[in-house]
């Protein structure tokens, strides 16, 4: 005990998925001295698992397309609670960020003329997603990871931060443990970023890996950094959802893209019987238009198919619990049936859908080519989080900037198929440069050796602990309930029951315990990790009860339309008040400026 | 309720023994699935490395019955479950913890490879033209998901503990991703043949075999990387022209 490691960065970043690399590349690229510390191994972060693509308006396919038609996309997609300045910058820097990968390596799908092939996503008015079959988000860490590891960036692997430490109101550095080991180390740094990714393992079914525990939103959240949006959950429409091993495993959003259609058990098209009025007039009206979309035909416009993520999870949701549903409680997702219109179907989607292909032939047995996949929402990404400036992505702490999933405002209340990945390198570059600014004008600050010493003997007690409860089970329970009474459809009664219900849990979690040593102990890193659960539980529970509406990816059964006046001018925001519980208010949405506003509305036509 | 017996390595560094446990089966499931529900319900320090659960992120690699796996895609319905399925960690790389061995020689192997190299943009636009038939052939080797079970079964590393001399099959993939890249203007065969040892491999193919992303490892990546390998170094023509010419030739252009 009391022993530790220091180690002395300008700037650290906290997460090696697309945002956390990319931010330690542009930071290490202006010259200051950068640690990287992740929680797995380099290059395994959930980036792997995008599939789908990268949405830049290079206009390759569509040269309709622009950066005005991609922000404008972003935030009807949004539902308006975005950081109007943050979809912009997004939509203006996403292409040279795409530029800039291929520099790197990176090696898109191309055109026919040579050039990178852009597909449909929903929500996206034009071929927009730069894309490697369906393996995309693998190219872009594989890209960053090997142009990062010739930058003089040193990586912590298997590294978990603790606590982040402040001096005054400033950041300055880091309490961290390997895994291998269980010894702690000290980073001091002049600046942090975090780019942790999301919470989904709040949720029992999911697409994220044990990662996912939030532990950039609770690091935050404890220093003093607002969170904002955290009810808006995206619950992707398609996970698999047997074998039950598999349940939540992503489908990627391609599959629909590529002419993939959604059947009920009576074999009905049911995405065409509830088409929002937003987007009325993008959306085909039948069959063939749809067809002919998902196939290039300009003219056309996109099948509802490729409605957004928060409106078709729902439309399935209603399906199977109209008893309209599949065996396995999900619906029927068909590519196969493209073979009436396509000569060589089946080799096409072996190539667009490679590991689609393979994920369902090897866990379920199920070749795609010839029958339909059954699937269902699954816990996918975390729309809220960190708040952060636009341009800096410094959160209110100053020193401590967050970007990737684990900061907010790019997509409001529901993201877009396709902006993450952008969203990771576009916000990444621009986290990395800022810090590193920050780091130039700052130095290190002073870090208290006997509270390094408490912080750690903190990490450390449910190893000390002689008895008390397994945090396996602690967590299993957590995951339960947030799923039943905080997922995809909520009612106020029901999400008291689950804070109730979190703070409970908090106590065993305060109290669990767990054998073993501080060596590769799984058990410890979930005793960890399962405090950062809890605050991110209570941080959704909290802000889905403030927000009585019903608003991309957040649904309330008790209040199930649109709030036009009042909640669409609000974030829900949460921190922690001055006697350490967590409160919770609204921060009224800045105005559009006019400019922009002009965009939005000529697009809405 | 169908059960099944697992036995598990367990142990630090050279000391270990197989633990045996039983585990409930459900249909589909994977291995990695009974490791998590002997992990939560009898032995909560069982270590081992996980992330995606899909086959993506390479994270899982062990040995299932003796035999180089990912134990998220392995399935129990194609085990023999009459006996007790074994699940050791890899053997060519340190140990470390039960399941969990030390893979950072692969990250620092990494390191010697020469980066990616790209010829001046020659588009109008700024940017390059590539056609999908040049791009399909590096994409085969860009699907690797580095769970360096290649490296475990190649017997140059398990057997012979190369390390220092020969890079193994992981790094082959890599370098022809690179060198096969359109864009790439590199040259990495006197590298391949003098630092990364590729003359070691004598193509037994073991590599290819347990690579769960299908790789043709040896055939498209290797044995390509030694036919360029002896063009530049072994064709007398190029050595020939070489000694005439001031640039030389054979590892000026790339075929």
């Amino acid at each position: 005990m009391g022993q530790y490691e220091k180690f002395e960065f300008d700037v650290l970043v906290v997460g090696a998925g697309g945002a956390g690399l990319r931010a330690a590349i542009e930071a290490a690229a202006s010259g200051v001295s950068v640690g990287l510390i992740c929680k797995s191994l380099l290059g395994k972060a959930h980036t792997v698992m995008a599939e789908g693509g990268m949405a830049a308006a290079i206009g390759n396919v569509d040269d309709r397309d622009n950066w005005q038609v991609h922000f404008a996309d972003t935030m009807r997609g949004g539902q308006y609670l975005n950081n109007h300045r943050m979809a912009q910058l997004h939509a203006q820097e996403a292409p040279d960020r795409v530029r800039e990968l291929e520099e790197w390596g990176a090696i898109f799908d191309r055109t026919r003329d040579g050039r990178i092939l852009q597909r449909n996503f929903g929500g996206h008015k034009f071929p927009r997603l730069a894309h490697v079959g369906d393996r995309t988000g693998l190219e872009l860490i594989r890209t960053l990871q090997d142009h990062g590891i010739h930058q003089g960036i040193e990586v912590h692997m298997e590294h978990t931060v603790s606590s982040l430490i402040k001096d005054g109101d400033r950041v300055v550095g880091a309490l961290a443990y390997d895994r291998e080991r269980g010894r702690f180390k000290l980073f001091s740094a002049k600046a942090v970023i975090l780019a942790t990714g999301g919470t989904g393992r709040a949720f029992k079914i999911t697409s994220n890996s044990w990662e996912y525990t939030g532990d950039g939103h609770s690091l935050a959240y404890n220093a003093g950094a607002d969170l904002i949006d955290m009810e808006c959950i995206q619950f992707h429409p398609t996970g698999m959802v047997w074998p039950l091993s598999v349940r939540g495993i992503l489908v990627t959003e391609g599959v629909r893209g590529e002419g993939g259609i959604l059947r009920n058990s009576e074999g009905r098209r049911f995405m065409f019987d509830d088409i929002p009025d937003l987007y009325k007039h993008q959306t085909a009206d039948n069959v063939e238009e749809g067809w002919r979309y998902t196939q290039g035909d300009k003219e056309a416009r996109r099948p509802p198919e490729l409605l957004t993520r928060d409106h078709v999870a729902r439309c399935i949701m209603r399906e199977v619990r109209d008893g309209r549903g599949s065996p396995h409680g999900g619906v029927y997702l068909d590519i196969a049936w493209i073979k009436e219109r396509m000569a060589n179907a089946e080799e096409h989607i072996r190539r667009k859908l490679p590991s689609m292909y393979h994920q369902f032939k090897q866990l379920a047995n199920v070749d795609i080519t010839a029958e339909a996949m059954e699937v269902g929402p699954t816990t996918h990404y975390t729309m809220g989080g960190i708040k952060v400036d636009a341009e800096s992505q410094m959160s209110a702490v100053p020193g401590l900037f967050a970007c990737g999933e684990c900061a907010a405002g790019l997509h409001g209340a529901n993201r877009l198929g396709g902006n993450s990945l952008s969203d990771l390198v576009v916000f990444g570059k621009r986290a990395g440069e800022y810090a590193a600014r920050f780091a130039a004008e700052n130095g290190h600050g002073g870090i208290d050796d006997s509270l390094v010493e408490e912080l750690s003997r903190q990490a450390l007690a449910p190893l000390e602990r002689e008895s008390g409860e397994q945090p396996y089970a602690i967590q299993a329970e957590l995951q339960e309930h947030m799923q039943d009474l905080v997922g995809i459809v909520r009612r106020e009664d029901e999400m008291l029951r689950a804070l109730e219900i979190i703070t409970g849990l908090k106590e065993r979690a305060d109290n669990a315990s767990v054998p073993g040593n501080r060596e590769y102990n799984p058990g410890w890193h979930t005793a960890v990790d399962l405090q950062s659960l809890l605050t991110v539980s209570q941080a959704i529970a909290l802000s889905a009860i403030e927000r009585k509406e019903s608003r991309g990816g957040h649904f309330r059964d008790d209040y199930p339309d649109k709030d036009p006046g009042h909640f669409a001018k609000v974030n829900v925001r949460v921190r922690k008040g001055a006697d350490g519980n967590m409160e919770v208010d609204q921060l009224p949405i800045p105005p559009i400026p006019g400019d922009l506003q002009q965009i939005i509305d000529t697009e809405s036509r | 309720m169908n059960e099944a017996r697992f036995q598990i390595w367990r142990g630090t560094g050279d000391k270990g023994h197989f633990d045996e446990h039983v585990a409930r089966i459900d249909e589909g499931m994977v291995v990695l699935d009974a490791v998590h529900q002997i992990q939560a319900e009898q032995a909560p320090d069982l270590a081992c490395r996980w992330n995606c659960k899909a086959g993506k992120c390479g994270s899982c690699s062990a040995e299932i019955n003796g035999v180089p796996k990912l134990m998220c895609m392995t399935r129990l319905d194609q085990l023999d479950l009459t006996k007790p399925v074994t699940v050791e960690p890899m053997k060519a790389f340190p140990h470390i913890r039960d399941l969990v061995v030390d893979v950072s020689w692969n990250y620092r192997a990494k390191m010697k490879v020469r980066k990616f190299k790209p010829r001046p943009p020659d588009a109008a636009d700024g940017t390059w033209r590539m056609d999908q038939k040049d791009v399909d052939r590096v994409q085969e080797f860009r699907k690797c998901i580095e769970c360096f079970l290649c490296q475990d079964v190649c017997h140059v590393l398990r057997e012979h503990d190369k390390h220092e001399e020969f890079v193994g099959p992981r790094l082959m993939v890599y370098t022809a991703a690179l060198e096969m890249h359109p864009l790439d203007v590199e040259d990495r065969r006197g590298d391949l043949k003098h630092e990364h040892g590729i003359g070691f491999c004598n193509i037994t193919k073991c590599c290819t075999n347990v690579c769960p992303e299908g790789i043709t490892i040896t055939d498209n990546a290797i044995i390509p990387l030694k036919e360029r390998v002896v063009d530049k170094f072994y064709d007398p023509l190029g050595k020939l022209l070489s000694i005439f010419s001031s640039a030389d030739v054979s590892t000026g252009s790339k075929p």
